[in-house]
């Protein structure tokens, strides 16, 4: 188990680098591969003596003042949102779960909103205020979401996605009115609706990276745990886990990492969906392995869904919500018809 | 004669419906005890209160002289194990893994086991012939095969008692008999209680040193397979009266049904 686990973390870790030097290097101003290798690595702690700095100083300039934080933010925020999918997946049991089809991106979304088009983000618990009341209004959109589908205490598969579905769309219409009500209405909506990573420096992913630590640690030591519940609650009770505890933390951090996502780069919808399931079909259905494979390869994934977006249409923009749901909402379909298939065997 | 699992006046309500009523039995170390009813009678009901997951509305229930919700889930789980009567899904785990799975009651929360795990899982691979099988995935096995490999789960408990939920419902008659059979050698070997809830009245009377007859959330009889078998209590709980007749090699009662005999009331 642990050798599997080094190996795959190896993997991950040795794509993540490459995706980060590759995507650096993309842009309007061409850096060719050979400084963006010595210049990222120079931000290594430990291993930045080793490079002298003999590239021209306005590489240097854009790639650690521009592409770097903007590259290093999307791992974050995929990590955190993939973590968060593989959370709720587990939790749930319910394959189709992710912080955008459960509501709760939308849910933290309308709180996050709220702060800053009313001025208020400082206001509670200062720069922490908006992680904390996105969290609030993440977690209430949760609870009215399972409240909504839950039926004698059963949760339906499909049931807990569509009270999802129609809660996210109802929160996605109050943000769009605050936005509507602020002075810059556009870009505004299309960051919250559809997310965005432009123009955020090296500060906010200051903000993610504790959340994101534990999210990593809360739900990998729950990793035997969440594996016991996948064949069944009241086995899983028989062994001497605690169903209902274990799934209230679960829940809770991952509504946690999903909101701190959130409040620095909007909605992106089903990157949660779509790396548990295919990080799924590489290691198997241990979630020891699942949770930290899904935080890698969850940066991987954001880092080229975000160089896409910057690059496909550019100097144009699109926004990368719509980038991810180009690729997650046929996916979606794919799952759907898999499990209807398996539903009438 | 120890008495390892004790209930003393034991009740259940559902809402407002009463499912178990005032039941007082005890069960002793190393015995097989089976519970029998009729549908409704209350026999699952029983078996969740026995395993510690549903409380009891009224009554003491204790296990090895302490009472039952004195237990932490983790310590309960080390003395006591059940098999549900549904097969486990059919998940991409390989036997040996789920089988593994058991040892989690012994696990500290970074996963270490604090006893001889790998020895103890490989012996009940062995023990139950799936070590041939300990690498392929539940999804390639049939129902019985995973049963098999849930009562793996239970053995790597090791536990002190067994609860037995219907564990043969929907497994055919060989596989019933092979499941029996390594629970009762299981149970002899390791002077394990074993207390099972099971609707056939042939397979209760070939395996049980004692039986429990339940009827609407009452206790009809407890005593041996020969004192409980008889045409008329049969027919007084289940509503049909059988010929019993006594099996050519064990001597024990076994019952023969007959058409058109259902719901005759006295």
């Amino acid at each position: 188990m642990s050798k599997r686990l080094g190996m795959w973390g190896g993997v991950g870790s040795v794509l993540l680098l490459l995706s980060i030097v590759v995507s650096v290097s993309m842009g309007t101003a061409y850096v060719p591969l050979s400084d963006t290798w010595p210049i990222v690595l120079h931000h290594v702690p430990f291993l930045g003596d080793l490079f002298h700095a003999d590239w021209p100083i306005s590489s240097e300039q854009i790639i650690s003042k521009v592409r770097l934080p903007r590259v290093v933010l999307a791992a974050l925020v995929g990590a955190c949102l993939s973590l968060a999918g593989a959370g709720f997946q587990g939790a749930l049991r319910n394959p189709l779960a992710d912080p955008y089809t459960l509501g709760v991106a939308s849910g933290a979304a309308v709180g996050a909103a709220f702060l800053i088009l009313f001025g208020l983000q400082l206001a509670i618990a200062g720069r922490w205020s908006i992680p904390i009341v996105a969290f609030a209004t993440g977690m209430t959109s949760l609870l009215i979401v399972l409240r909504l589908a839950g039926t004698g205490g059963k949760l339906q598969l499909e049931t807990v996605i569509l009270s999802g579905v129609v809660v996210q769309a109802f929160l996605g219409s109050i943000v769009s009115f605050m936005v509507t009500l602020s002075d810059q209405v556009v870009n505004e909506i299309i960051y919250w609706l559809m997310g965005s990573l432009s123009l955020r420096g090296w500060s906010y992913s200051g903000i993610l990276v504790p959340y994101l630590l534990v999210g990593l640690f809360v739900l990998m030591a729950n990793g035997r745990t969440l594996n016991l519940i996948s064949l069944g609650e009241r086995q899983a009770e028989h062994l001497g886990v605690h169903v209902a505890r274990t799934r209230l933390v679960v829940l809770v951090v991952s509504t946690l990492i999903t909101a701190a996502a959130v409040s620095v780069a909007g909605t992106i919808g089903f990157v949660g969906l779509v790396v548990p399931h295919l990080v799924r079909l590489m290691v198997g259905p241990d979630y020891r392995l699942i949770v930290p494979v899904s935080a890698l390869l969850g940066a991987v994934y954001m880092i080229w869904a975000d160089t896409l977006a910057r690059m496909l249409l550019s100097p144009t923009e699109i926004p990368l919500g719509v980038i991810t749901a180009f690729l997650g909402g046929p996916f979606f379909v794919y799952l759907l018809r898999k499990h209807k298939r398996r539903l009438r065997m | 004669m120890t008495l390892l699992l004790r209930m003393e006046r034991l009740d259940k309500y559902y809402g407002e419906r009463k499912v178990l009523d005032q039941l007082s039995f005890s069960v002793a170390e190393g015995e097989f005890f089976g519970i029998l009813g009729p549908n409704g009678s209350g026999k699952s009901t029983l078996l969740k209160l026995l395993s510690g997951i549903v409380k009891p509305d009224g009554g003491e229930l204790a296990l090895n002289g302490s009472p039952i919700g004195g237990y932490t889930r983790k310590q309960l789980s080390r003395v006591l194990a059940v098999l549900q009567q549904e097969p486990i899904p059919p998940a991409s785990f390989t036997v040996r893994e789920v089988v593994e799975m058991g040892r989690y009651p012994y696990q500290n929360w970074l996963g270490d086991d604090s006893g001889a795990s790998d020895e103890i899982v490989d012996a009940v691979l062995d023990q139950l012939n799936l070590a041939e099988l300990r690498h392929i995935m539940l999804t390639e096995l049939s129902g019985g095969e995973r049963q098999r490999v849930a009562l793996g789960k239970a053995m790597a408990q090791q536990p002190s008692v067994l609860l037995l939920d219907e564990p043969t419902t929907y497994l055919d008659i060989g596989y019933q008999i092979q499941m029996m059979d390594i629970v009762k050698a299981w149970q002899r070997e390791r002077k394990m209680t074993v207390v099972a809830v099971l609707h056939d009245l042939n397979l209760a009377a070939m395996y049980c040193d004692r039986m429990l007859l339940l009827h609407k959330g009452s206790i009809v009889g407890i005593g041996t397979p020969g004192e409980l078998v008889r045409g008329e209590l049969i027919r007084r709980v289940y509503g049909t009266k059988p010929i019993v007749v006594e099996h050519p090699l064990y001597g024990l009662p076994q019952i023969l049904l007959r058409q058109g005999g259902a719901h005759d009331e006295p």
